[in-house]
């Protein structure tokens, strides 16, 4: 099993623990992964701007990969979004395709529509599987709480991206609850985090994320789960902002679920990058079963 | 006589130039913070700054940085082989040639007294490094001319830079093969150093030069017998061996002397040793003359510029040595354009025909606005708009192997450009998101203004939203308009909409107003209906499409299967390319 890792532009500049910890966990559940220095943006920012130019450049990144005749995994839900869209409307229009292809001919690169787009997410749920994933878990968590961000970009428009369920996903939860950890219900699982909108309209969009925050504490959650480096630094940094700006019960930090799935899996702090989140989430290793209590927790 | 004074002439051109560009440093501004830092600041916080540093412990980081970066080009080597082997032979090759053949009365006579510039190991040498920066050159050429690297652009200044190498080399190359075989350089030799007038000696030593040293004489021609021969080199032990070396050890000069030989007779007697040799000192002198204001100027600049970075970080740093830093990273650039080739945007080049997307070449425009040249408002919008399309990825401060820190400069430059009255209309896409996590860091109140202008300029264009009374004509429908909608084959089907307001009620940003009407102009279920009516300037004029999340909620709940978002993208899309091409008009 092996992947072109793409990790997008947030990442490497803002949320390096994202890569880090990804990467430590695939490893040890043996998914190889190849990195692609040419890859490029997704083209997710510029579609606001012109259409021809984002589908260029998921085009790029796909025929990239093509030549190495690797599917692609994003770490990122917008990338993903992004990727699977182009890749849908570059198969479905035949003139759109040859624009493209006659820009990427000077690079001597070619769209054949021949590669797989998918998501940490949906390797970790098909390619691996939550049984092999419970293998690897050394100390499951207790008693911990975690609202899911499933992500937008991800889940819809469910035709194209095909993801999961749009309307009851479960794949997410699933991957979570197999660290220990319970999946809560909140009303706003399946809502925008807010990030599309920061740098944009910030009280927007600050309402959105505060709504998400304050909702998914409302139900019991003493973490988010994150998936997508625009949901994570919207929970993580510009929750701070919102903290610093705002009164309000919304206090609640996120980790990235491959931080969460590392540490189950006795994968050390420092790895998984725990202190790069601005809000502190070491507190969460408590959750982790007490040697002599994990027997029961696997059980349970 | 002309060589001296030639040489104190570009001295002096050179020691001015330094000077000046030197003083730049201190005196330009980028970014608006820079701008109340007073140039004596600037420079006595750079003395206290340097000093501090080299009593620290950091001076071991520069030592390392100097030794891996500068001298080995670690840097260049992780990013390519080739480009690797191409600067490692260009500036070894130049600066040992530099130091033992330039500089020779200086540098090489005072470390070996027994120096002299013909004979071996000095000869062989010579053309040793000669030869290097000559595979510099060749290799410089066969990427930029014959691979074509994408994204690789070649300007006046990397012309320049490979002419002036490959001329100062080749007529060096060429000056040496010529005086190989000059008889009168043959002459001049023998009437200054022999002692004996004795024509008989004077005669065989000619014939053992011509037979081993490349002489082409007028006189006398190979082959000569065994006596002759043993004889010359007996006259040539006597007064000529202790500064000659045989020229095969020469070996590039030695090949030209070879191929010219047949022509050697008449190129002496057109002078073309002198020729050659003005050539090759006035090349040289127009260079070091030049150097402060070509890209050459990277040879000081870089150094400093690997050296600063590696000390200084914007937490801790002193903000006038930041400011400084800043306009002599300029300086440093050495048009690689490592930068473009791993820009995550790069390729935006191809369909946006702006040259500042491309991060290589928004350096140059940034010199121009740091020096506050003129600029014309058709240029400050295309530097505006080159800055703003950034992803703001790191990578191009990531791999550029001078260590210039590329995002702080453009984060700088973006808002000292987002100052003036143009709209930035990618202000209003996620390419903001950085510059919302960066907002504390902003100097002055200008944080929102940016983006209120595009929605402004954007709403001045569809006057039907602003109007208070709203009368419709009788046949409103503009097809041109209605039929233009399918950029996306997912944007036409806004006219299966039959109102049932879906769109609408899922809509996140919707639910978060008391009145969204009058927060976002139209909404979603209103735009797709202005589309179907082909309203042109609701469905533009609307501040939904701003404020849009892109959640695809709308679309994934349409009983009708309009692509409701997609719809908004492409509404965005075309009211971007109006209202520019109307101020572009």
């Amino acid at each position: 099993m092996k992947f072109a890792l793409f990790l997008g532009c947030q990442i490497p500049a803002h949320l390096n623990q994202y890569e880090t910890s990804a990467r430590a966990i695939l490893e040890r559940l043996g998914v190889g992964l190849v990195d692609n220095r040419q890859f490029n943006c997704c083209g997710y920012p510029l579609r606001n701007l012109d259409f021809r130019t984002f589908v260029l450049f998921s085009a790029r990144n796909l025929a990239l990969a093509s030549r190495e005749k690797l599917n692609i995994m994003s770490l990122c839900k917008c990338c993903y979004g992004s990727l699977k869209k182009a890749d849908h409307l570059l198969k479905e229009d035949a003139s759109l395709l040859e624009e493209t292809n006659s820009i990427l001919q000077k690079e001597k690169l070619t769209y054949d529509g021949s590669i797989e787009v998918k998501h940490l997410l949906s390797v970790l749920y098909h390619e691996v599987g939550i049984e092999s994933i419970k293998e690897q878990v050394e100390k499951p968590f207790a008693g911990l709480k975690i609202a899911t961000q499933y992500g937008c970009h991800a889940l819809r428009p469910s035709q194209i991206v095909q993801f999961d369920d749009p309307v009851s996903p479960s794949i997410f939860d699933q991957l979570v609850e197999a660290t220990g950890a319970e999946s809560i219900d909140w009303p706003t699982q399946l809502e925008c985090c807010g990030a599309p909108l920061w740098g944009v309209n910030d009280e927007l969009s600050m309402d959105l994320t505060q709504r998400k925050l304050t909702d998914g504490k409302l139900h019991g959650a003493d973490y988010l789960c994150t998936a997508c480096p625009y949901c994570q630094l919207q929970f993580d940094t510009v929750q701070e902002k919102i903290s610093s700006e705002r009164s309000g019960e919304h206090h609640l930090p996120a980790i990235l679920y491959p931080q969460l799935l590392g540490l189950s899996m006795g994968i050390d702090a420092e790895t998984l990058g725990l202190k790069l989140n601005q809000l502190p989430i070491d507190g969460i290793q408590n959750y982790l079963a007490a040697p002599e209590n994990i027997q029961e927790a696997v059980k349970a | 006589m002309f060589f001296t004074i030639s040489l104190y002439v570009a001295l002096a051109i050179f020691g001015l130039g330094l000077a000046y560009k030197i003083s730049t440093w201190f005196r330009y501004n980028i970014g608006t913070a820079a701008g109340e830092i007073s140039t004596s600041t600037r420079i006595s916080a750079a003395v206290k700054g340097i000093f501090l540093t080299i009593l620290s412990g950091k001076i071991f980081t520069l030592l390392r940085v100097f030794i891996l970066d500068v001298v080995l080009q670690v840097r260049v080597l992780r990013e390519d082989f080739l480009r690797w082997l191409m600067h490692i032979c260009l500036y070894v090759g130049f600066m040992l040639l530099l130091l033992m053949h330039a500089l020779d009365n200086f540098v090489t006579s005072v470390l070996f007294p027994e120096y002299y510039s013909t004979i071996n190991p000095f000869m062989f040498l010579r053309d040793f490094f000669g030869l290097l920066v000559l595979i510099g050159i060749a290799i410089a050429l066969y990427r930029r001319f014959i691979l074509k690297v994408s994204r690789l652009r070649t300007g006046g200044q990397d012309h320049y830079a490979i002419i002036i190498l490959a001329v100062i080399m080749i007529s060096g190359v060429l000056l040496e093969g010529v005086k190989i075989t000059s008889y009168s350089s043959y002459q001049d030799m023998v009437e200054e150093y022999t002692i004996s007038a004795d024509e008989e000696e004077l005669q065989v030593l000619e014939a053992y030069w011509v037979q081993e040293f490349g002489v082409v004489s007028p006189n006398v021609k190979g082959p000569f017998d065994a006596e002759t021969l043993e004889l010359g080199k007996e006259a040539h032990e006597m007064t000529c061996v202790e500064c000659h070396s045989r020229p095969h050890s020469a070996f590039l000069g030695y090949a030209t002397a070879k191929i010219i030989t047949p022509i050697a007779l008449g190129l002496d007697g057109a002078k073309f040793p002198t020729i050659l040799w003005y050539i090759h000192f006035l090349a040289c002198w127009l260079g070091l003359a030049y150097l402060p204001f070509s890209k050459m100027f990277h040879i000081v600049a870089s150094p400093l510029s690997l050296l600063a970075n590696a000390v200084m970080d914007s937490g801790t740093s002193h903000p006038a040595n930041i400011a400084t830093r800043q306009v002599m990273e300029l300086d440093a650039c050495t048009h690689c354009c490592t930068c473009s080739l791993n820009c995550s945007v790069g390729v935006a080049f191809e369909t946006i025909p702006n040259l500042n997307i491309l991060p290589s070449e928004k350096i140059a425009s940034v010199k121009t606005l740091a020096a506050d040249k003129d600029l014309s408002a058709q240029q400050l919008r295309h530097i505006q708009e080159g800055i703003y399309l950034c992803t703001n990825c790191r990578r191009c401060t990531v791999v550029c192997p001078v260590g210039i820190n590329l995002q702080d400069l453009w984060f700088n430059v973006r808002e000292t450009l987002l100052k003036r009255d143009y709209p930035e209309f990618l202000a209003l896409s996620p390419l903001s998101y950085y510059r919302g996590l960066m907002r504390e860091e902003l100097v002055d109140d200008n944080y929102p203004a940016p983006l209120a202008r595009a929605r402004d300029a954007i709403a001045a264009e569809c006057d039907l939203m602003t109007a208070s009374e709203k009368p419709l004509a009788l046949t409103p429908t503009d097809r041109e308009f209605k039929s233009g909608l399918g950029l996306s084959d997912q944007a036409s089907t806004f006219s299966d909409c039959f109102g049932c307001e879906t769109c609408t009620t899922v809509c996140p940003v919707v639910a978060n107003f008391e009145s969204p009407q009058e927060a976002l102009g139209l909404l979603p279920h209103q735009i797709m209906h202005s589309c179907g009516l082909g309203l042109k300037d609701l469905a533009f004029g609307s501040s939904m499409l701003w404020d849009c999340l892109t959640c695809y909620q709308c679309q994934e709940q349409c009983p009708q299967g309009v692509c409701v978002t997609d719809v908004l993208y492409e509404l965005k899309n075309r009211v971007i390319k109006q209202v520019k091409e109307q101020i572009t008009n």
